[in-house]
């Protein structure tokens, strides 16, 4: 069955060395004054996941909505330039748009109940989908609905495209969500927070299928999360995001076990599970965001940072390169490297 | 012994039973909720909690951890009365809750709920200041001085009063307003507190800030934590013991580096090695578990657990483990664990001594 879905997909692209998606300079302002987004650099490479991290107001979602200029059109000024598959997502018209939408790119919701009709079978939601894009019949977008509902796991698949979303559990929704962004496949799956709604042993499963899907169709993946853990499990690269901008990027190895920035240092630390002892005080990163209407001068981070200096608060840090396919937007980047390895050192220590 | 005159907040006249007292006990527990299968269905009973006993030692925490539907909610909404129980018993120190001795009114003054969704368990009309007067006042302390105790205690939680005692709650950030939830909850200066996924909203930084101060609380005001979460890590942080529950009822319950250490019980396990690996090298390679949790709507007879469990056998399917020691502090539901229950995993018979 899988071989069949397998055929279709979509890798015999000609334009195959160029990155899926590349992101340059975005800034998304709403209401003319917040800067949800301010200038953000990005590259997901075919066949790559890329999750980008951050809290809530980091701009992480915003910035995988642009992607798909799913921003509400009227309040938001976009800036800077989005390039998907070859594709000038700024510049198409909203016809090439739809077309891009559920064909290219596709996106899978933190909320699958929201995110799906409730007056449709689900079944009906993604035969729809397929031939809004496709000169496909009823019976064979059906089947193909159903070679779906089989890999990602759905038990009874038959029955279910036939029930509604209401009908299905979190897990099962979400697997139908997940189906439904590949019906039409898509070169491109954005991902935003699918697993966080879930309970922890059904996240795991959805995780898991979310790499193999990957793998299997050579999906290159934006996947937007606030738990490093889940970012682990599934990313190659971890992008940190911290008030509009991405302070840390690079492979998901470097950025746990190599940070070289104070906030990513300040996140890894704030885990219940990176405190030294049960009991022991938790390290937090103190105070809270900044007001994104208001940003101050200099790095957005530095009124909480442990690190910072005199220009931290004034000028506004450049981007380091601190090794190969590796990059923070830090004054300090090897003292806080250094901080991190210190801790660690001390932490094992600790433990042995 | 000390007297208990020396502490200065824990109020001495309402310590009854002593430390060996546990502040709260649950006695076999039941919450049935009558629900019709579709339109015009057929009745059927969702057994949300389904006989579920544990108690609070004086001082300590009690983690309860499990997933959606395994009735760790409506447990804790059962022991604050927000909803009536079928049917057990609950003592708080050793006084019926609800009964002669203990009203549920004066109950309510000794425990207090922090509820996850920190934006509606706010009145949006009130602000902060007069949510967190409004217990105190309802119980008879004076205006006055129920503002002046709402003040400091914003003072105490973070929330410089001259700032924030006159806003609202749409005013204030997510980590703020489970702040102004905590200070609301300690108005009443009480021995137990209910945390219902009281951080499970915040983002990871903030939920690391509001986890110091909710230890820092325990020690200063003397509390007693019910501590309910999804999160393993932040109970494994917090919690001196920790129950897990499957089903509406408890599977497994012992001291925390215990059960988080070596579960004894495989959900217990599988929910453990469920939790997302830290190590990009060591990646998690094999769900522990297939499947969503099941409807507490019929659940299976039996073990609960047996239809996803890997160590079910015939005998699981027919017989209900009961929750037995595997050592003094630690008692398990698990066939397998438990000497001569006909399991071929199970321990052999040991001749008492």
């Amino acid at each position: 069955m899988s071989e069949s879905v397998r055929e279709r997909s979509p890798m015999s692209d000609t334009s195959a060395k160029d990155p899926a998606v590349a992101i340059r300079g975005l800034k998304v302002l709403f209401g003319g004054k917040v800067e949800a987004v301010d200038g953000v650099d990005l590259t997901l490479e075919r066949g790559q996941t890329v999750a980008l991290i951050g809290e809530s107001g980091s701009g992480k979602s915003v910035t995988l909505r642009a992607i798909m200029r799913l921003n509400p059109e009227r309040s938001t000024r976009i800036t800077g330039r989005i390039v998907v598959a070859g594709q000038d997502v700024m510049a198409l018209s909203a016809k090439a748009l739809r077309a891009l939408r559920g064909r290219t790119v596709a996106m899978i919701f933190q909320e699958p109940l929201l995110a799906f009709d409730p007056v449709y079978t689900v079944g009906r939601q993604i035969t729809e989908a397929i031939r809004q894009h496709e000169a496909i019949g009823a019976d064979a977008a059906r089947r193909r609905a159903l070679e779906l509902f089989e890999r990602v796991r759905i038990p009874s698949p038959e029955r279910r495209l036939d029930a509604y979303p209401h009908e299905m559990s979190g897990g099962m929704r979400q697997r139908a969500m997940i189906a439904l962004a590949l019906a039409c496949r898509p070169q491109v799956l954005l991902a935003d927070e699918p697993t966080t709604a879930l309970d922890a042993t059904v996240q795991i499963q959805v995780l898991l299928l979310l790499r193999e899907l990957q793998a299997e169709f050579g999906l290159s993946t934006i996947f937007v999360t606030h738990d490093l853990g889940a970012a682990v499990e599934v990313a190659d690269r971890i992008a940190v995001m911290y008030a509009g901008r991405i302070v840390e990027e690079g492979s998901a190895r470097d950025v746990v076990l190599d940070p070289h920035h104070p906030y990513t240092i300040g996140l890894l630390h704030s885990r219940a599970d990176g405190a030294l002892a049960k009991g022991s005080r938790l390290k937090t990163i103190p105070g809270s965001p900044p007001d994104l209407a208001n940003r101050p001068p200099g790095c957005a981070f530095s009124a909480r940072c442990f690190l910072a200096e005199e220009r931290c608060h004034t000028e506004t840090p450049p981007d380091v390169t601190v090794a190969p396919g590796h990059r923070a937007a830090c004054w300090r980047t090897d003292v806080a490297q250094a901080v991190f390895a210190g801790d660690r050192a001390q932490a094992l220590e600790a433990t042995a | 012994m000390s007297t208990p005159m020396e502490s200065p907040t824990v109020r001495p006249y309402r310590d009854r039973g002593g430390p060996a007292q546990p502040l709260l006990t649950v006695d076999n527990l039941v919450k049935h909720f009558p629900v019709r299968k579709g339109l015009g269905g057929k009745p059927a009973v969702v057994r949300a909690v389904d006989g579920v006993d544990f108690s609070i030692l004086k001082g300590e925490t009690l983690g309860i951890v499990g997933e959606s539907g395994c009735g760790k909610s409506t447990t804790a909404r059962l022991i604050m009365g927000l909803m009536p129980h079928d049917s057990g018993e609950l003592l708080f120190d050793g006084e019926r809750i609800g009964g002669r001795e203990l009203p549920w009114r004066d109950f309510r003054a000794q425990a207090q709920m922090v509820f996850q969704d920190s934006y509606s368990s706010l009145n949006p009309r009130m602000t902060i200041e007069g949510s967190i007067a409004f217990g105190p006042q309802v119980q008879g302390v004076p205006k006055r001085q129920a503002i002046e105790r709402a003040r400091s205690l914003l003072a105490r939680v973070g929330l410089e009063p001259a700032r924030f005692a006159a806003r609202y709650p749409h005013e204030l950030s997510g980590g703020q307003r489970q702040r102004v939830n905590i200070a609301r909850a300690l108005a009443l200066e009480p021995r137990l507190v209910v945390l219902d996924e009281a951080v499970s909203a915040l983002d990871k930084s903030v939920e690391a800030q509001v986890l110091n101060l909710l230890m820092d609380l325990k020690q200063e005001f003397g509390l007693t934590y019910l501590f309910i979460s999804h999160d393993l890590n932040v109970v494994r942080f917090v919690c001196d013991r920790v129950a897990v529950m499957y089903l509406g009822k408890v599977v497994e319950i012992g001291p925390a580096d215990a059960v988080l250490a070596n579960p004894a019980h495989p959900y217990a396990a599988a929910l453990l090695s469920s939790m997302p690996s830290m190590d990009p090298m060591a990646r998690t390679q094999v769900a522990p578990l297939a499947g969503d949790p099941p409807n507490p709507i019929d659940p299976p007879p039996g073990c609960r657990f047996h239809p996803r469990c890997t160590l079910a056998e015939a005998v699981c399917r027919t017989d209900v483990p009961p929750l037995a020691p595997v050592d003094p502090l630690h008692r398990v539901a698990c066939l397998a664990r438990q000497p001569g229950s006909g399991h071929v995993a199970a321990p052999a018979l040991s001749v008492a001594a």
